[in-house]
């Protein structure tokens, strides 16, 4: 379970560093979904290391009965190199590309803008900031706590569409991957 | 200031110090120095743990005094300042924070290297770094100079020297003995108490208002002798054309510039998974933005409680606000109320100075040591040897630290805090997004897009009026003033945008697509994530 330290870039064997031993081997997931909770299928929160050890998964055999995973008998690390790109072009990845960009290009879009607008507003046409609205609250108070507002409610959604658009597809997507690269690896030396 | 002030402040902060080296002694037992631990802290903070860290991290002393203070003196602009700090971690959250956990090891460069010809991909990442980080630190040094003179009343040339080598000392001695555990813990427990120190006083504000927001405004436009104009923008950054594209400079710096922090990217690898990176941020989102909700009621309240013209009798630029509003709330300059509220608002202001120099200390020794010396010295660096060289790089930065937050003690360094985030933003970010976007993305263009953004940034900064030129520069007798803006945000950003663009069209080089592909796929999964 432990790899060395000196290594750039863990490939297939990463996964069984840090928090994620918690749930036992990953193949698991795609064998047996039931195990974990549909919202929370990454459930890493205890990993200051006390309690919970109760959620994992029982250990048992993995690997080979992974379905997805299919072995590579090429060489080593080119190998591994044509499983990313075979990943990236597989539909179940570009499914998970396409809802990350889909959310994020419009989010971003749309707070800069009103972060921007909001700044080049308050600097050029102070006077228009400056017109009340209620008692002592005016354009520029209401203007500054929507930013608050908007962060909140950006950060809240971006959460949740992760949560329960992507996190589960990104899951399956990394253990095949873990696996595809662990079989192209050793099916190599 | 009488002298119980001063001295229950300093038991109040001495507690503090000797808590939280406490914690750094008990988080290194038995512990060996690998780079997972000393970097990354073993990767296994909580969420929640690591929010509190992330805003312990964020909330200077700049912003709790300063930002305060600010609103006392010319109202809603300091509002206006405020919102671009938060509104930031909206890019950190979409666009950096899990993509960076799934990419990367311990630094910025890692990102970056894992897809391009590493060796100058890390020197040009790791000498940015380290700039943004010496850059932040000096200003915090300096600040802590200073707060001591405010807080305990101590002008003494001598007393501002001792607290810059004191803070200097602390921090080397967390970060060089206790890595990323021993600052993680330093943050939590700063977070906590300035979080608490804030809720105290705000409850103490809207109970002296009765509750009633729109009363505390009105009292505070009446005192502050502008009347509606207290509440509106202008008093600050509204002076001519030049000032207000100052400002949207700086405002552009602010927020494109947290995602290359880092201080901040390192904090995301402290965590096991990507997700956890994510939670993380939200919690952070959550604690700044109820921070900062609440340093406005604080500003207000100083300004209706106290008025402007007690705020800038203490501290021209009212970085005392907020400690005189504690005295107030607590009963009086004579009372016991006033006088522990005071010293416990003084204590947490040290205590924030610590915890946030410690963590750029941090990060910018695992840029010295992960990404410079490893590139420098290709044959002599393993494992082990990373670390010592880490921790004798936190050394060295803090004599540097300490070195020049003495020398320019005097000088008036509040303009070193946007120019770190404009280096963060012309130099880190760009070549951040196009790593993990831009299928097309060349080594040339990586080296190109940080130096297009770091280069100009200080080349402009050097020619600003912040430098020479007008009396209040730092070289006010001489005069190479060429660029009018105190903050180079405004040019310099989308010039490293531009040159990493510049820099991957003309070079002969081909994009690996592979390369991009596994960086596209771990980013996005998280595949083979350490």
């Amino acid at each position: 379970m432990q790899s060395s330290n000196g290594r750039a870039r863990g490939g297939g064997d990463g996964s069984e560093r840090s928090g994620e031993h918690h749930h036992g081997r990953g193949p698991q997931f795609v064998e047996a979904p039931g195990e974990v909770r549909y919202e929370d299928p990454w459930y890493d929160e205890l990993a200051s290391g006390w309690g919970e050890q109760g959620t994992t998964a029982p250990a048992g055999s993995h690997g080979a009965e992974v379905p997805t995973a299919r072995r590579q008998r090429e060489d080593g690390a080119v190998a591994a190199a044509q499983v990313y790109l075979e990943v990236q072009r597989s539909a179940a990845f570009q499914e998970v590309r396409s809802r990350y960009r889909r959310f994020v290009g419009p989010a971003c879009a749309g707070f800069l803008l009103w972060y921007v607008g909001y700044v080049v507003t308050a600097t050029a046409a102070p006077g228009f900031m400056a017109r009340p609205v209620v008692g002592a609250v005016n354009v520029a108070l209401i203007a500054g706590l929507g930013q608050f507002l908007t962060t909140f409610l950006l950060t809240w959604a971006y959460a949740r569409h992760a949560r329960l658009r992507r996190d589960r597809a990104a899951l399956e997507l990394r253990w095949d991957t873990q696996e595809l690269t662990r079989g192209a690896r050793s099916g190599a030396s | 200031m009488t002298g119980h002030h001063q001295t229950l402040a300093l038991a109040l902060f001495s507690a503090f110090v000797a808590v939280t080296l406490g914690i750094t002694t008990w988080v290194s037992r038995n512990r060996q120095g690998s780079e997972e631990e000393f970097y990354a802290g073993g990767r296994l903070f909580s969420p929640m743990e690591n929010g509190f860290a992330i805003a312990g991290d964020y909330m200077s002393a700049a912003s709790f005094l300063g930002v305060a203070g600010l609103i006392a003196l010319f109202g809603y602009d300091g509002l206006l300042y405020v919102v671009g700090f938060l509104v930031a971690w909206l890019v950190v959250l979409f666009l950096v924070a899990e993509l960076v956990r799934n990419c990367g090891r311990f630094t910025l460069a890692d990102v970056v290297a894992a897809r391009m010809s590493e060796r100058p991909v890390r020197i040009a990442a790791g000498t940015s770094s380290v700039t943004v980080s010496v850059l932040y630190l000096v200003a915090q040094m300096v600040g802590a100079g200073s707060l001591v003179a405010l807080l305990l009343g101590n002008t003494g040339e001598a007393a501002q020297a001792w607290a810059v080598i004191g803070v200097g000392a602390l921090m080397v001695i967390y970060v060089s003995l206790g890595g990323m555990r021993a600052t993680t813990w330093i943050q939590i427990v700063k977070a906590v108490l300035l979080l608490c120190g804030t809720i105290a006083l705000t409850v103490l504000v809207l109970v002296r208002f009765h509750g009633d927001f729109d009363r505390l405004l009105l009292t505070a436009a009446e005192r502050s002798g502008h009347g509606a104009a207290f509440l509106a923008p202008g008093l600050k950054y509204g002076g001519d054309w030049t000032a207000r594209l100052d400002f949207i400079s700086l405002g552009l710096a602010l927020v494109l510039g947290t995602a290359g922090l880092p201080h901040i990217l390192s904090r995301f690898y402290t965590v096991p998974t990507a997700r956890a990176a994510r939670r993380s941020t939200v919690w952070a989102i959550g604690l700044i933005g109820g921070f900062y909700l609440m340093t406005i009621v604080l500003g207000f309240g100083a300004a209706a409680i106290l008025g402007p013209e007690t705020v800038r009798g203490s501290n021209v630029s009212g970085n005392t606000a907020v400690p005189l509003l504690a005295l107030d709330l607590g009963g009086g300059a004579d009372s016991t109320g006033g006088t522990v509220l005071f010293a416990f608002v003084a204590a947490i202001a040290f205590a924030t100075i610590l915890a946030v120099v410690a963590g750029i200390t941090l990060a910018s020794s695992a840029s010295v040591a992960h990404d410079l010396y490893a590139s420098l010295r290709p044959s002599g660096a393993k494992a082990r040897s990373e670390v010592a060289v880490a921790r004798i790089a936190a050394v060295g930065i803090g004599v540097i630290a300490i070195a020049l937050g003495l020398l320019a003690r005097d000088l008036n360094v509040a303009f070193l805090v946007g120019l770190a985030f404009a280096v963060a933003a012309s130099a880190n970010l760009p070549v951040l997004l196009y790593s993990l976007f831009w299928r097309g993305f060349t080594t040339r263009g990586a080296v190109w897009a940080v130096y297009g953004g770091l280069v100009p940034a200080l080349v402009l900064v050097v020619l600003s009026p912040v430098v020479s030129g007008s009396p209040e520069s730092l070289f006010p007798g001489v005069d190479f003033q060429y660029f009018p803006l105190q903050n180079p945000g405004v040019v310099s950003i989308p010039l490293g945008f531009l040159a990493g663009w510049l820099g991957t069209v003309t070079s002969a080089e081909i994009a690996d697509e592979a390369k991009h592909a596994e960086t596209e796929v771990r980013s996005l999964t998280g595949a083979g994530a350490v």
